[in-house]
């Protein structure tokens, strides 16, 4: 699908029900960088490059505690608020901002195409 | 037409007629006879109450009420006349004209006139949009049939209470606060009430998971069914509702349906209007829409992005909006929320942001035999949020802080206890500090309330050698039941021996400073029966755990609750939620069962296909005698289940912590030296034992004579044949750490060596720790102990073993033939793919 019918800059990724809480689903761009879209057990929704700082992990496939993702690879906490490696990791990765509105989930369009595309 | 505006006074005058003198003041025509409209109006007369005409429309044929009240009335507690605000006589005292029962149906901005939905036309100067809200409506088959409701006016209540003289049973879907105020007052009234939510915790805008549960249970103490993660899949009935099917297939039957699910503002009117409408009626800081004579208050506005659902914004916004009208122009801020509620008798509290994050911390007090949680979520030394629940006491205290942003760090000690406690320490000086203050507490105050524990006995004991927490616990109880005075005494252990305090052993993780051991037995003890039960009657320090507790507290649950606890997918690694081992791309790796590593041409030309069809870059043999298919994309994994499925092969859990696979030789069927039919053995232990969850990976092995050719003396259990039977091994290992097996035991026939097999799983299930092999786990407790319980006492081999066959009852359904049907795809498909137009073209 594109979303050449989205209002202004942000894209419209759909309802805020597809993804339940605890869970994340991925959002792939052509020629730019996969999405991860998080969905926090306190009902919070975040947007990050779906790659550990690490090695490229797939965050989205990692466990979800409080605001902070493990990584499914090799375990490095990631914070889903700032993209950056907690504890003793150093690292950081991408985050796109979301908003909601009228229980729909929008990315904001440049940061999802990254800079070469926008 | 009942009034004119712009009529020139003059021309209403005439000798011999008595004519009222036209009214020349500005004309304010209200649409909405709510909260917000009158809150505006009444604003605006304590003002300047000369200053406008005022006419109010409201939809509904009442005066102004007081909508929050409902449920009250619901509930039998109040009656109409107790919750209304202003009565007739306010409207003729202020010389308001009511027009009530006449929803307005247009606004003509042009000609500046509204009309009525009966025809009636009516000019203005000043207009002000006060509609409030719509409840919002799922669409799903049978919305509209006789008996569904929503629960926003007195109608509604109207319709709920002859639904209750009836009888039967309710629904309410939605568990949020509306729909629980309904489902309480319908209770009251003598339905049976089911309450379907589509989220896993009630009122997940208010509350945290830990305190949407205890209000769940509470709830269902009262005889309340919740189902929550329970969608909606139809309304059913002939001619009216008969009941509700959910998308699962359960069907809950019922009489009456309220629709509780959320509110939306309603914005229509002025959107028709052509006024600036986003999700709400777009205002600036004086309530003024897009056109300068068009105002707008209360739940149907938008202001600076927000909307907003709850009263306490709306006072700020009508004293901004009458300012405004009377020429004073503060402006409205916006507001910052909370929400202090008695849901059905139950208190809970809720302010700011309390999600956490980056450089926030939580901090956490949960007093399970009272029901009380408080967390208050800090950042920066302020309050940024505070969730509580069954005692919101200092609900109001936080949230000035919280809104004042004021430094907490010299109270942070004492802010969890409230401001009682944290005025005392301030006044008294050097008590702040909580070591102090444990210092300062005489020798029989109470630390261990389970135990019956004072402080004196506690010092006593630590004074008799008790160097550490856990000696403490042994020695005279203290903190040995709920935990929840561990802290207590762990100050009182640094202030009796300083520098000597000995560690205890290693706590689960970093959000609780229970050990493995103490946890498991306190969920068996407790009846602890899901993990945010286990968290909060086991006082964790986090809203919901870590990466290292959930998994464990996920199979520590599974374990004790065979077949009733509900598997938690999103507290398992990525591997036991795919159902596949993920590789370092990203991508899956697929190993099917073999059955103690036998095959048939029908699997292999399977296996081959899927190679070719998903273009798998590799297929390897593994260690465990069977095929290992690399390179799988998550979104093929479904298809890849169904063709393997479809050649008769089932998950090889080479993914989990559960059994992986029975490796063996092919014994005296074949092989000129074999004892005994290692490979039948191997194929009846790997069918009995598949789909087992462990506290980790679990590899057995059965050779058919002593020359081992299938590695059994390096597995977790291995079976090596002889002569005269079979000798049983446990605890190998062929890992980092390479470990031998301990000889268990000699048996003499098949069943007895199954048997004995599924006993030492089932002791090694119950007993090892989360993520601790067998290996290790036999080291710490001893080879001599696992005879004795396996081998020595034959009426607990068979209870073990009796309780393993129990649980497999439940566990061996390959979980890739329900992902292969459709299950849970959301796991396995991308939300959407973004093409942008540049690349596409």
């Amino acid at each position: 699908m594109t979303h050449s019918n989205a209002v202004g800059e942000w894209l419209d990724i759909g309802p805020v029900d597809q993804i339940a809480p605890g869970h994340a689903r991925t959002l792939p761009v052509r020629g730019g960088e996969e999405i991860a879209i998080f969905h926090t057990l306190d009902n919070q929704f975040y947007a990050l490059v779906n790659a550990c700082p690490h090695k490229r992990g797939p965050l989205s496939q990692g466990i979800v505690h409080g605001s902070v993702v493990t990584c499914p690879l090799h375990s490095w906490n990631i914070s889903l608020k700032t993209g950056h490696a907690l504890g003793n990791d150093e690292g950081c990765v991408p985050t796109i901002p979301l908003k909601l509105d009228a229980g729909r989930i929008f990315l904001l369009r440049e940061a999802v195409l990254g800079k070469k595309a926008a | 037409m009942e009034f004119h505006d712009g009529i020139d006074p003059v021309a209403n005058g005439g000798d011999d007629m008595i004519v009222p003198s036209a009214d020349v003041r500005q004309h304010l025509v209200v649409v909405g006879n709510g909260m917000a409209g009158c809150r505006a109006v009444e604003e605006l007369l304590a003002r300047d109450a000369g200053r406008y005409r005022v006419t109010i429309f409201g939809a509904e044929p009442h005066v102004n009420y007081n909508r929050i009240m409902l449920s009250p009335v619901l509930a039998g507690e109040k009656d109409f006349e107790d919750i209304v605000i202003n009565d007739r006589a306010w409207y003729a005292d202020n010389g308001i004209e009511l027009i009530a029962g006449e929803p307005v149906a247009a606004i003509d901005r042009a000609a500046k006139t509204v009309t009525s939905l009966s025809g009636r036309t009516v000019g203005y100067d000043k207009l002000l949009i006060a509609t409030g809200s719509d409840p919002f409506i799922i669409p799903v088959p049978g919305k509209d049939l006789p008996g569904v409701i929503s629960f926003r006016d007195m109608k509604d209540v109207d319709m709920m209470l002859a639904a209750a003289a009836r009888g039967g049973d309710a629904v309410v879907i939605g568990g949020g606060l509306l729909g629980l105020e309904a489902a309480h007052g319908l209770t009251l009234r003598g339905m049976k009430v089911t309450v379907i939510h589509l989220m896993p915790t009630l009122m997940e805008r208010q509350l945290d998971e830990a305190a949407g549960w205890l209000l769940k249970t509470a709830l269902e103490g009262r005889g309340q069914t919740i189902l929550t993660g329970a969608d909606t899949a139809e309304i059913y009935g002939d001619g009216k509702v008969e009941g509700v099917r959910l998308k699962d297939g359960t069907q809950i039957p019922a009489s009456l349906v309220v629709m509780a699910v959320g509110i939306r503002p309603s914005v229509a009117l002025a959107r028709e209007a052509g006024l600036d409408v986003g999700r709400g009626i777009k205002v600036d800081d004086h309530m003024v829409t897009s056109d300068p004579d068009v105002l707008a208050v209360g739940e149907c506005v938008e202001h600076d992005g927000n909307v907003y659902g709850l009263v306490a914004p709306l006072w700020d916004m009508c004293r901004s909006l009458a300012d405004g009208l009377t020429d004073r122009h503060t402006g409205y801020k916006g507001s910052v929320t909370s929400t202090k509620l008695k849901v059905a008798g139950l208190d809970v509290f809720s302010a700011g942001d309390f999600s956490g994050g980056e450089g926030c911390e939580d901090i956490v007090l949960r007093d399970a035999s009272r029901g009380v949680y408080k967390r208050v979520v800090v950042r920066n030394d302020r309050i940024v949020g505070a969730v509580l629940y069954g005692d919101t006491t200092d609900g109001s205290w936080y949230f000035e802080l919280l809104k004042k942003g004021e430094d907490i760090s010299a109270i942070r000690d004492l802010l969890i206890f409230g401001q009682a406690y944290a005025a005392l320490g301030a006044s008294g000086g050097g008590a702040l500090d909580p070591k102090a203050a444990v210092a300062a507490l005489s020798d029989d105050a109470e630390i261990c309330g389970c135990n019956g524990v004072s402080k004196g006995q506690v010092v006593a004991c630590i004074a008799a050698g008790n160097g550490s927490l856990d000696a403490v616990r042994g020695s005279c109880k203290a903190s040995a039941s709920c935990g929840s005075c561990t802290g207590l005494v762990e100050t009182l252990l640094a202030l009796t021996l300083g520098d000597d305090v000995q560690s205890g052993p290693k706590t689960l993780c970093k959000c609780t400073s229970f050990t493995h051991d103490d946890v498991r037995r306190e969920i068996v003890a407790q009846g602890i029966r899901s993990i945010p039960e286990a968290m909060h009657k086991l006082h964790w320090s986090t809203p919901d755990g870590c990466a290292s507790c959930r998994p464990a507290l996920n199979y520590y649950l599974l374990c004790a609750l065979p077949g009733d606890y509900v598997d938690d997918q999103q507290s398992r690694f990525v591997n036991e939620r795919m159902h596949a081992n993920i590789q370092k791309d990203g991508t899956y790796s697929v190993v099917p069962r073999m059955w103690g590593g036998l095959t048939n041409p029908r699997e292999l030309r399977a296996i081959a296909d899927v190679v070719e069809k998903y273009n798998a870059p590799m297929v390897k043999v593994t260690g465990g005698q069977r095929l290992d298919i690399f390179g799988i994309r998550k979104e093929d994994l479904p298809a890849v289940w169904a063709d393997l499925n479809a050649a008769g092969m089932v998950s090889g859990h080479a993914y989990g912590k559960s059994l992986r696979t029975v490796k063996t030789c092919v014994g005296s069927e074949w092989c000129r030296f074999g004892t005994q039919d290692s490979t039948g053995l191997g194929v009846k232990t790997e069918r009995m034992t598949w789909g087992s969850w462990m506290p980790h990976k679990f590899k057995i092995a059965v050779s058919g004579c002593p020359r081992n050719c299938a590695e059994a003396t390096i597995k977790d259990f291995g079976v090596v044949c002889v002569d005269s039977g079979y000798e049983l091994h446990v605890g190998g290992n062929g890992g980092i750490h390479i470990r031998a097996t301990d000889l268990l035991c000699k048996v003499a026939t098949e069943q007895e060596a199954l048997d004995y097999c599924a006993a030492f799983i089932q002791l090694y299930r119950e007993e090892a720790r989360y993520l601790e092999r067998t290996a290790p786990w036999i080291e710490r407790v001893g080879v001599d102990y696992v005879k004795q319980r396996i081998v020595e006492d034959e009426a607990g081999r068979e209870a073990l073993r009796s309780r393993f066959l129990y649980s497999q009852s439940f566990s061996q359904e390959d979980p890739w033939a329900r992902r292969a049907a459709g299950d849970e795809a959301e796991l396995h498909q991308h939300l959407a793919e973004v093409r942008p137009l540049e690349t596409v073209a």
